[in-house]
């Protein structure tokens, strides 16, 4: 039994990254209509910066304080993000979609460089922060106290992100936009604001997925490529651009590879892309899309 | 065609056979390259371009054709190319038309994603099966085992590989024409035209009785075959084929492919795949950062040459007239 525990823990802390992940994708799909194929890379960018400045600052600070760290990298994701959104990504709004995919995966192949040029190809680890926190006993097994953590942090994520959505006068004016570009537009709200503050939440989201993930693996060259594809799956069963969706999608995706994992090794990701094409041919829009 | 058009071709064609004559080994072996990636960029094209369908998921036709023949090579010990041939587009068309009924029933970003999706499951695949593709590091197409025209060419002996890549080189030169020559039939064909409707305006070719399921269908298998039959040009040349070949950056690339020489036009994408070869394999040698040297370049084409080189020297010769 202590075994089931287990893995439905670890399955939760694997659904709090890709929420974060994927959440963010889905945000930045519903309020532009834009589907980031770099989206992956500020996951990556994410878990290196954290990574690089906790091995930096690991020896002057005690180990607790390097918990800064994590919010810090999101941050610096955002900040990246922000500035990428005006220069980048903007003029194609009006564009076809095969060039808004497209400028993405420039940008995609530009971000994995640019990570190696600056970290190289060795993994940095922060294996530090989960040791600092020891593990705990669950039945008769020991658990990362860490993981345990990381699970309370998604969760407060995605209830802070609904309250964001759904509950401030910004969320308001998020969800008009994506509603309708130009209607919103029409009546004052400032466009240009809005799609810049999304881009650069889902950036921060997509960064705080990969400062969590950080220490529990190493920050290596291809994460971002990989995660890609995952988180493709993830909002492709929730629907495309819902919250909801993303958050359903992130522990449906979890608890199969946990459970393929499992019993079946070799065929976990086949099964998750199979199930993302059956999702598409019966419902089309994912369990929670709107009809595009 | 007109007298210019024609002339331009038979001009390009006679480069090419001449080409081995005063090229190296080495220049003859990146433009084989160049060739067999060009048919690849020719098939995807008859989606993107003719029929509007953008797929982020030709790498798996690419990889089908290209692990057909080393498997075939492996486990069955053939070695004519025309064999594998015959098995690799067998195969390419046998998934291209299963992925199809899935993919077609959907346009724009959901063809895309669900194009990428499946792809990656016969990524995974090749890549967790290793005990029989052998897994990341793959398996092994040697050209010494390979022969042509029904086995009366094979490559024994010292100098064995400058032969190869000279009769390989006219090997992939004749099956590119037929390729180039089959494409523009198609495009040019009723059938071609249908595509052309469907993508222009779907509600009006409805409207006319045409059964776009159908024919989006049939696009994607031809499309498919294409991809598969450059694969399995592409295996003998690489010596190698790794589960990489299924990834989906190189879907990314063969949609790079189209986008550099120009989507709109027909000969953009062989364009495109040839300049393209270039860039990747000098980029390669000249800097290890050669996928931002790709991606910076890919940005500044979509920004500022969406029609892509032929599309643009096209539209620069029409003014000049």
């Amino acid at each position: 039994m202590d075994i089931v525990a287990l893995q439905i823990l670890n399955s939760l802390f694997y659904a709090a990254v890709l929420f974060l992940i994927a959440a963010g994708l889905s945000l930045i799909f519903g309020v532009m209509g834009i589907v980031n194929m770099a989206h992956g890379m500020f996951y990556a960018l994410g878990a290196y910066v954290t990574a690089w400045s906790v091995g930096v600052a690991g020896s002057a600070l005690p180990p607790a304080a390097l918990f800064i760290f994590l919010p810090l990298g999101a941050i610096a994701v955002a900040l990246v993000g922000l500035v990428i959104e005006p220069t980048l990504i903007r003029p194609f709004y009006r564009r076809p979609e095969e060039y808004q995919l497209l400028v993405t995966f420039g940008l995609l192949l530009v971000l994995e460089d640019v990570i190696r040029l600056i970290w190289g190809g060795t993994p940095i680890t922060a294996s530090g922060l989960v040791d600092s926190l020891g593990l705990v006993r669950i039945g008769g097994l020991p658990y990362p106290v860490y993981n345990m953590l990381m699970i309370g942090v998604g969760v407060i994520a995605a209830a802070g992100i609904w309250a964001f959505v759904y509950r401030t006068k910004f969320g308001v004016l998020l969800r008009a936009t994506a509603q309708d570009r130009r209607m919103a537009a029409a009546l004052g709200i400032d466009i240009g604001r809005i799609y810049i503050l999304a881009f650069g939440l889902g950036c921060f989201m997509a960064g705080l997925a990969g400062a969590i993930v950080v220490p529990t693996q190493a920050a290596v060259l291809g994460m971002g490529v990989e995660v890609l594809v995952i988180s493709f799956v993830v909002v492709v069963i929730g629907g495309l651009g819902s919250l909801e969706g993303a958050l359903v999608g992130a522990l449906i995706v979890s608890a199969l590879r946990t459970i393929t994992i499992q019993f079946w090794e070799e065929i976990e990701l086949a099964a998750l892309y199979l199930i993302a094409a059956v999702v598409l041919l019966i419902r089309p829009t994912g369990l929670f899309g709107r009809k595009a | 065609m007109n007298r210019r058009r024609a002339a331009l071709v038979a001009a390009v064609v006679a480069v090419l056979l001449a080409f081995p004559a005063f090229a190296g080994t080495y220049q003859t072996q990146l433009l084989t390259y160049g060739l067999t990636l060009a048919i690849a960029a020719l098939g995807f094209n008859l989606l993107l371009g003719y029929t509007g369908l953008l797929s982020f998921g030709h790498s798996a036709f690419l990889g089908t054709g290209a692990y057909t023949v080393a498997l075939m090579m492996r486990y069955l010990g053939v070695s004519s190319l025309e064999l594998f041939i015959l098995g690799g587009v067998i195969c390419s068309a046998a998934l291209a038309a299963l992925l199809g009924v899935v993919c077609v029933r959907h346009t724009r970003i959901f063809f895309a994603i669900l194009t990428l999706a499946l792809s990656q499951v016969l990524w995974t695949l090749a890549y967790k099966f290793f005990w029989i593709t052998g897994g990341t590091d793959g398996l092994r197409v040697p050209f010494s085992q390979l022969t042509l025209l029904g086995g009366l060419v094979s490559f024994p002996g010292a100098d064995a590989f400058a032969k190869f890549i000279t009769y390989y080189y006219y090997y992939v030169l004749v099956v590119f024409c037929v390729c180039t020559a089959l494409m523009w039939l198609i495009v040019h064909s009723p059938f071609g035209k249908t595509l052309q409707a469907i993508r222009d305006n779907e509600t009006r070719a409805r409207f006319l009785g045409v059964r776009i399921w159908r024919y989006r269908w049939l696009a994607f298998v031809v499309s498919g075959i294409f991809t598969g039959l450059a694969g399995i040009l592409w295996v003998p040349l690489n010596g190698l084929v790794t589960p990489d070949v299924l990834y989906w950056p190189q879907s990314g690339k063969i949609v790079f492919f189209a986008v550099l020489g120009g989507f709109r036009t027909f000969a953009g994408p062989i364009v495109g795949a040839v300049i393209f070869n270039y860039l990747e394999v000098y980029a390669v040698a000249l800097t290890q950062y050669w996928q931002l040297a790709l991606g910076v370049i890919l940005i500044v084409l979509v920004t500022f040459l969406p029609a892509g080189i032929v599309g643009t020297a096209a539209r620069l010769g029409a003014k000049l007239k």
